[in-house]
């Protein structure tokens, strides 16, 4: 029998995966990456909930993160391009122009 | 048990096998019309009148010698052309051939699965099927390959947008997403969406063309341009997978045009009282002979003509087709409230 | 029992691919195992009954966002590899650590939290509408605002990311 609880574990996981990926990569194109994993456990959070309420509100908040990861996704990778650019690195340690 | 999972099964080895034929003539088929076009004959040796050269062609890929050159990344590379060619064929498993039968005692609908969610269902995997061409131009470890791939991927992204937005209107004027809907449809309303949605069917077979890489939209697979294209460094049984996926999605929107556009497994004419005979052509010859048309069509403009550039291909995917589709969208949404 | 079965080899496969992408060397390995995870996390939405949802995973997520990472991938395509350079001030492992005990806090609300667990299924059959006729309907009448408010955000965002990539400003 597979609760809500179930879902819960897999999107919390997910989530603590997402953040490994965030505090330990470097290249700032995969903590981009580990950003929309979070956003996805999200997703399966809502969506687990919305099955179970038997109510669709769970589908269409999850459809606006989507949309809003889209958008977050190419301004972000837009922003890495402009910056590449400039400096030749996508390490995010050598990402520190404001200090000189 | 028998329903859920033996009959499944043998609607899905004929439709491989079938469209795996088909493919194979199909190649065929193009060059006689390309030959028969400029006035010569095409291939005319091996079997009668060339019809066994498919079967010639596919030993000689099978036995060819499988070059994978140093330094591509091998996992990469060897999935490449698997990425483009399953969602080709997966495609196969919304797409109504035709309506029900009656055999053995069962009734047996002529699709492999009426989900709720065809339409965009094709969508999805074309939209997955575009990763091949990336992966195989990257991973083939060479400069002409890799820019020919990405620049074939984005004219893919662009017309997917085209493409897309023309069966938003469709559905709008059908009411459902499922491709079996759609052909009810137009049985219910007495007349084909070609004649309802005119403007829509002709950006669907622009965009569909440069969707499937053809001409005059094939820029990034000329010879005379960037080699080979993202297939150069691919050989024998591996491009023979690039092929077979190529006229595969030709096929694919083709069909997807005959089932939006002309009435998927309908007679012609179903007014009409003295045309009674023409109940008795089964459903899917009806299919058959639309999907073939269409594929005329499409093998008749590559023999006629010329090639666009890149950045006019581009142009007209965004200035063009896509405020095209979006003022379409419009109007069948204002015709459907006002009537 | 089908269905535990699915469950349980799709969250086996999603934490798998998961895991995979943030510790896989090369960047466009990555890329490929986040699209796996997005489809494996699409068939999981078609367990829970969530078709429309699950279909614009695949078209919008998986056939548009991740190829967008494709593409930047492959045009920073650098011949360092870009974790030469460490910073001394970078505390990895008390990251990874907090992750831990964030993961730890979230897996104990939703066992201590959760008020009367009740079955988790996908019921179309249930309903007298399909799935996508539901959302649809909610989307365009009780969220109307959200959805187009939706729609200019991507807009700025078109726009956006087309200034910040332009050579001449």
């Amino acid at each position: 029998m597979i609760t809500p609880s179930h879902y819960l574990i897999l999107s919390a996981v997910l989530f603590a995966i997402g953040i490994i990926g965030v505090m330990v990569r470097r290249n700032i194109i995969i903590i981009l990456m580990s950003i929309e994993l979070i956003l996805n456990a999200v997703n399966i959070n809502l969506v687990a909930f919305s099955a179970q309420l038997q109510n669709a509100v769970g589908q269409v908040f999850a459809l606006f993160v989507i949309c809003v990861a889209a958008a977050e996704a190419a301004v972000g990778l837009g922003i890495i391009l402009a910056f590449f650019r400039n400096k030749e690195t996508i390490n995010i340690d050598e990402m520190n122009l404001m200090r000189w | 048990m028998i329903d859920l999972l033996v009959i499944p099964l043998i609607k899905i080895v004929f439709v491989l096998t079938g469209v795996l034929i088909t493919v194979m003539y199909l190649v065929l088929l193009e060059r006689k019309v390309q030959a028969w076009v400029q006035s010569r004959l095409g291939p005319m040796r091996v079997g009668p009148h060339g019809v066994l050269q498919p079967v010639a062609d596919v030993l000689k890929l099978f036995v060819k010698e499988d070059i994978t050159p140093v330094r591509v990344d091998v996992w990469v590379y060897t999935a490449a052309p698997i990425i483009v060619l399953v969602p080709a064929l997966i495609a196969f498993a919304v797409i109504p051939f035709g309506g029900e039968v009656h055999l053995f005692g069962k009734t047996i609908s002529l699709r492999i699965a009426d989900i709720n969610v065809g339409l965009l269902y094709i969508t999805a995997v074309a939209s997955i099927g575009v990763y091949g061409i990336i992966l195989a131009g990257w991973s083939s470890n060479s400069k002409y390959p890799l820019l020919a791939g990405l620049r074939s991927s984005a004219q893919l992204i662009s017309y997917e947008v085209a493409v897309t937005l023309t069966l938003v209107s469709v559905i709008l004027t059908a009411g459902t997403l499922s491709m079996v809907g759609i052909v009810e449809a137009q049985a219910a309303s007495r007349v084909w969406f070609a004649f309802v949605q005119p403007l829509a069917l002709v950006i669907y077979v622009i965009a569909g063309l440069a969707e499937t890489n053809r001409s005059p939209f094939d820029l990034p697979e000329a010879e005379q341009e960037l080699v080979g294209g993202f297939h150069t460094e691919y050989s024998g049984m591996r491009f023979a997978l690039f092929f077979l996926a190529e006229y595969t999605n030709m096929i694919i929107v083709s069909a997807v045009a005959t089932t939006l556009f002309f009435g998927g497994w309908l007679r012609p004419f179903p007014n009409v009282a003295w045309l009674w005979w023409l109940d008795y052509v089964p459903s899917w010859i009806w299919f058959t002979v639309k999907t073939f048309l269409v594929l005329y069509l499409f093998l008749w403009i590559r023999a006629t003509l010329p090639r666009y550039r890149y950045d006019q291909l581009m142009r007209i995917g965004w200035k063009v087709l896509i405020p095209l589709a979006l003022a379409n969208i419009v109007v069948t949404g204002i015709v459907k409230v006002l009537l | 029992m089908a269905q535990a079965i699915a469950f349980y080899t799709l969250s086996a496969l999603i934490l798998g691919f998961a895991v995979l992408v943030i510790t896989a060397r090369s960047s466009v390995h990555s890329v490929l195992f986040l699209v796996v995870d997005f489809l494996f996390v699409a068939a999981l939405y078609v367990l829970l009954g969530a078709q429309f949802v699950a279909i614009i995973q695949v078209i919008v997520y998986a056939g548009g966002i991740v190829v967008l990472y494709l593409f930047v991938v492959m045009l920073v395509n650098l011949k360092r590899p870009p974790e030469a350079h460490r910073d001394k001030r970078r505390l990895a492992r008390l990251g990874a650590a907090l992750a831990v005990v964030v993961l730890v806090e979230i897996v104990a609300i939703a066992f201590y939290g959760y008020v009367g667990p009740s079955p988790v299924e996908a019921a179309p059959g249930a309903l007298a509408t399909g799935n996508v006729e539901q959302v649809g309907m909610m989307l365009y009448t009780d969220y109307l605002v959200p959805f187009e408010v939706a729609s200019m955000l991507l807009l700025v965002a078109m726009v956006g990311a087309i200034v910040l990539t332009r050579r001449n400003l």
